[in-house]
C-alpha cells in the first residue's frame, strides 16, 4: 500500500530520526518523488526545528546578586521542625 | 574534571565559598531553563532557589555518576515543572487546531507552500526571535514542555518522559505534534508569498 500525504506527516519524525524500516523508508521516499507539497512540508518542518533551537539558545542570562544572596541565606536557615 | 571534584568536595564539606562558587557558576543556566519553562521571572527565580536548596540537601548523596551541572539542570527542570503543576493553567487552544488537515484521499487540505530563504545567515534578527518565542508560547502547555525539554534543553526522550510522568511513546508523539503545530503557527510568516 502506498503512502499518502497524511501518512507521510505521521511518519515524518521517525523518518528524520532514522527509525523507519527499510520498507517504510522506501514508501516514504516514493511518495516524495511524486509530491512536491510534501517536500515543502518537510523543509518547513525542519526549518521550524532549527528556528526554535536557535531562537531559544541564547547565552544564559545573568544571575542577579540578590538571588545569589537569597539562596545562600536560605541554605543557612534551619529547617522547620528539624 | 579536577575542578569539579574540588568543588564537590567543598560542597560536601559544607564550605561557604564552595556554595557561593556553585551558585555563581550554575545559576545563569538554571535561570535560563526555568524562564523558558515558566515564562515568568519571579516564578523562574523561585524555581532556581528551590533547585539549589534541594541540591544542597542531597549533595552528600551525589556520587558523580553524572556531571554536577547535568544533575542540577535536571533538578531545576523538575522544580520548574512542579511550579507549573501548581499554577492555574491559562485557557489554551487544542493542539488539533494547529495540526494539518487532510482530504478523504489523504492529500493536504491546505497545500504546503515553500518557505522563503531567511537571509539570516549568522545571527537571527531580534524580531524573528520574538516571533518564534511567542509562537512557542501559543502551544498548549503539555506540548510546549516536551518541545522545550527535547529540542532546546536537549534531554533524551526517556528523560523527558520520566520528568513529565508520561510514556516514551507519548513523549515522541507530543514532540512531533508540537513541532507540527509550531510550523503551522509560523507558516504565514515564512511562506514565500508572505515574504
Amino acid at each position: 500500500m502506498s503512502m499518502d500525504c497524511k501518512d507521510l506527516a505521521e511518519f515524518l519524525m521517525s523518518y528524520l530520526d532514522g527509525e523507519l524500516t527499510d520498507a517504510q523508508r522506501a514508501e516514504f521516499e516514493a511518495h516524495l518523488v511524486i509530491c512536491p507539497s510534501c517536500i515543502d512540508y518537510i523543509e518547513s518542518y525542519e526549518r521550524t526545528v532549527r528556528l526554535e533551537k536557535e531562537c531559544e539558545s541564547e547565552p544564559s542570562c545573568a544571575m542577579p546578586d540578590e538571588l545569589v544572596r537569597a539562596i545562600l541565606a536560605a541554605r543557612k536557615k534551619p529547617e522547620p521542625n528539624s | 574534571m579536577e575542578s569539579e571534584g574540588k568543588l564537590l568536595d567543598g560542597l560536601k564539606a559544607g564550605e561557604p565559598a564552595a556554595f557561593e562558587a556553585f551558585v555563581q557558576a550554575q545559576g545563569p543556566r538554571l535561570l535560563a531553563v526555568t524562564r523558558r519553562l515558566l515564562r515568568n521571572d519571579e516564578d523562574a527565580r523561585d524555581a532556581v532557589q528551590d533547585a539549589f536548596l534541594s541540591a544542597f540537601k542531597s549533595i552528600g548523596g551525589f556520587e558523580g555518576a553524572s556531571r554536577l551541572g547535568t544533575w542540577l539542570h535536571r533538578i531545576a527542570i523538575n522544580a520548574a515543572l512542579m511550579k507549573l503543576r501548581t499554577r492555574r493553567r491559562k485557557p489554551e487552544r487544542s493542539i488539533e487546531e494547529f495540526l494539518p488537515t487532510y482530504l478523504d484521499d489523504g492529500h493536504h487540505v491546505d497545500r504546503p507552500q515553500p518557505w522563503a530563504e531567511s537571509g539570516e545567515a549568522g545571527a537571527i534578527r531580534a524580531e524573528t526571535r520574538q516571533l518564534v518565542r511567542s509562537s512557542i508560547d501559543e502551544l498548549p502547555e503539555d506540548y510546549r514542555n516536551v518541545l522545550i525539554l527535547r529540542d532546546i534543553e536537549e534531554l533524551d526522550t526517556a528523560e523527558t518522559a520520566e520528568l513529565l510522568g508520561i510514556s516514551i511513546g507519548a513523549a515522541k508523539v507530543r514532540l512531533h505534534r508540537a513541532r507540527q503545530a509550531l510550523r503551522t503557527i509560523l507558516d504565514p510568516h515564512f511562506r514565500e508569498s508572505a515574504a
